[in-house]
């Protein structure tokens, strides 16, 4: 059976190549960056604890001393890549739709088929696609052997010390819930609303999700301690609402507030460093005006529906 | 209290636009001193959630793929397409897409698109050669045409998937009130989903096509 240990291997040894494709650029500091993320995916399982703990401070101090930059590896020029464009067609979709689709087909048909570890079967599909897509463009191209992985290389030095930033901060709820950092949150938003208003209870539980996800970057955590701390002693307990109306929309007013946070990096970061951006903030910027007004759409919904 | 140092370590770090990486490693540290932890222990905790997360990172094994078919024009293709579409606007495109995403989201199908995947490579040299033709033609213009493909990828997905009875928020809202008490069934909450899914269509398609409006006038 196909786990994701194998798709960890796919990515452990791409970083491995991009590593060793970068000596010869006299950047080391992109080489330890990789090699370092080459070894937490290759080996992160036998490190230890403390060993992908010490791995990630080298990460973090690689990254604050300013050691990553970009690279330009040898690639077409913006002619060469229009006369290809005009002359190869819209077959040069297909390729590109390689991924989506086995990582669609994957997740459909392979789920129940004993190949592939059912609870990771899109991941695994995604790199399935991964792999397809590649023997079937370089068959058809005939592009040179390297050059898959050194427009990777292009592409990630893109991307920069912002391509671990939300495995990062994943990590950083885990250290979060250790220290029991929502319970506090949570008691301190239960302390401050007035007694008896339906509706500030109901404001304070969306705007609550809202505002503790852009802290912490994902809904999924801002949930329990927001829903725990307002909506159950108060909107459920105490007016009776109907919980699942409540739940639904909470954790939904929670994605109003990924669009709005900088933590939530792998969704606002990371687009605005692929999409070159010169403003880290430009997609948030661009999400202000949908996820404010949904938000209080969101608040109006709750209070209009849950307590029929 | 102390415990909460972490989140002010946050937010001003990137008030100050500090390194991120920088930021979440101290914000870990604070937290974890602020806890009573030593320190040695933060660092083993803070490594095994890394350890534990690394699919999180796992998305970027697509470079290569979107990298290749770019060196061959991928990029151009996709502007020379949308060129030759007659009515094709940068918000009816981006409200096409909106839909799409909504509505495979909705089916439990998240990870056949995204940022790296479609959005980089197809959906954002689309839009921009839109909009080029309604007359943006500067590179602050260009940008924030880009930023708005990214920013309708995260609605569309948003406020899709929960539709979904499978998916990971819906399944922990069950298990969290299981937990409380109270039985409730993933169909019953996916439900409550819908009329904020419409009303992302409605604030966020209205936004696209008021981009289109905007960019008429000038």
């Amino acid at each position: 059976m196909i786990t994701l240990a194998a798709a960890y291997t796919l990515a452990g040894l791409m970083f491995a190549a991009f590593a060793v494709l970068g000596l010869r650029d006299g950047r080391p500091g992109n080489v330890a960056f990789h090699a370092l993320l080459a070894l937490s995916f290759l080996a992160g399982d036998q490190l230890g604890d403390l060993g992908n703990g010490a791995l990630v401070v080298a990460l973090v101090a690689l990254a604050g001393a300013g050691a990553l930059r970009r690279s330009d590896p040898v690639t077409t020029s913006g002619e060469e890549r229009r006369a290809n464009a005009a002359r190869l067609g819209n077959a040069l979709f297909l390729p590109a739709l390689i991924v989506p689709a086995t990582a669609l087909l994957g997740t459909l048909f392979l789920k129940d088929s004993g190949l592939i570890d059912p609870k990771q079967v899109t991941l695994i599909s995604l790199a399935l696609g991964v792999v397809l897509a590649l023997a079937a463009t370089m068959a058809w191209l005939r592009s040179p052997l390297l050059a898959p992985l050194q427009e990777g290389r292009r592409l990630i030095d893109a991307v920069g010390w912002a391509c671990v930033l939300p495995q990062m901060l994943a990590s950083l709820g885990a250290v979060f819930a250790a220290a029991g950092v929502g319970a506090l949150v949570g008691a301190g938003v239960g302390a401050v609303i007035p007694d008896g208003s339906r509706l500030a209870a109901v404001v304070a539980y969306t705007g609550g999700m809202a505002l503790f996800t852009m802290i912490m970057g994902n809904a999924f955590a801002a949930f329990p301690v927001m829903t725990a701390a307002v909506a159950l002693p108060l909107l459920i307990r105490g007016f009776g609402g109907d919980p699942a109306v409540i739940c639904a929309i909470g954790m939904l007013s929670g994605f109003c507030g990924t669009l709005l946070t900088p933590m939530a990096a792998n969704f606002n970061i990371v687009p605005a460093t692929l999409l070159d951006l010169d403003d880290r903030n430009g997609v948030i910027r661009a999400q202000v005006w949908t996820a404010l007004p949904l938000l209080a759409i969101n608040t109006a919904l709750m209070y209009g529906l849950a307590f029929r | 209290m102390l415990a909460l140092s972490g989140i002010a370590v946050i937010v001003a770090g990137f008030a100050l636009r500090l390194n991120p990486l920088l930021v979440v490693a101290v914000a870990a540290l604070a937290t974890g001193l602020g806890a009573g932890l030593a320190p040695l222990d933060i660092v083993a905790t803070f490594g095994k959630a890394f350890n534990d997360n690394r699919y999180v990172s796992l998305i970027w094994i697509v470079l290569p793929v979107i990298g290749l078919l770019e060196r061959t024009g991928l990029q151009e293709r996709a502007r020379m397409l949308i060129g030759a579409v007659r009515g094709a606007t940068v918000g009816r495109l981006l409200l096409a897409y909106l839909v799409f995403r909504q509505v495979t989201a909705a089916l439990g199908l998240i990870s056949i698109a995204g940022h790296a995947q479609t959005v980089r490579p197809l959906v954002s040299p689309m839009a921009e050669a839109a909009a080029e033709r309604q007359g943006v033609d500067d590179d602050a213009g260009r940008q924030k045409i880009r930023a708005m493909a990214a920013a309708t990828d995260n609605v569309g997905v948003f406020f899709g998937e929960d539709i979904f009875i499978a998916i990971a928020s819906i399944l922990l809202i069950v298990a969290f009130l299981s937990a409380n008490g109270i039985e409730i069934a993933p169909l019953e909450l996916s439900v409550w989903a819908i009329p904020t899914a419409i009303a992302a269509l409605i604030v966020h398609g209205g936004r696209l096509l008021w981009l289109d409006r905007r960019l008429r006038r000038k």
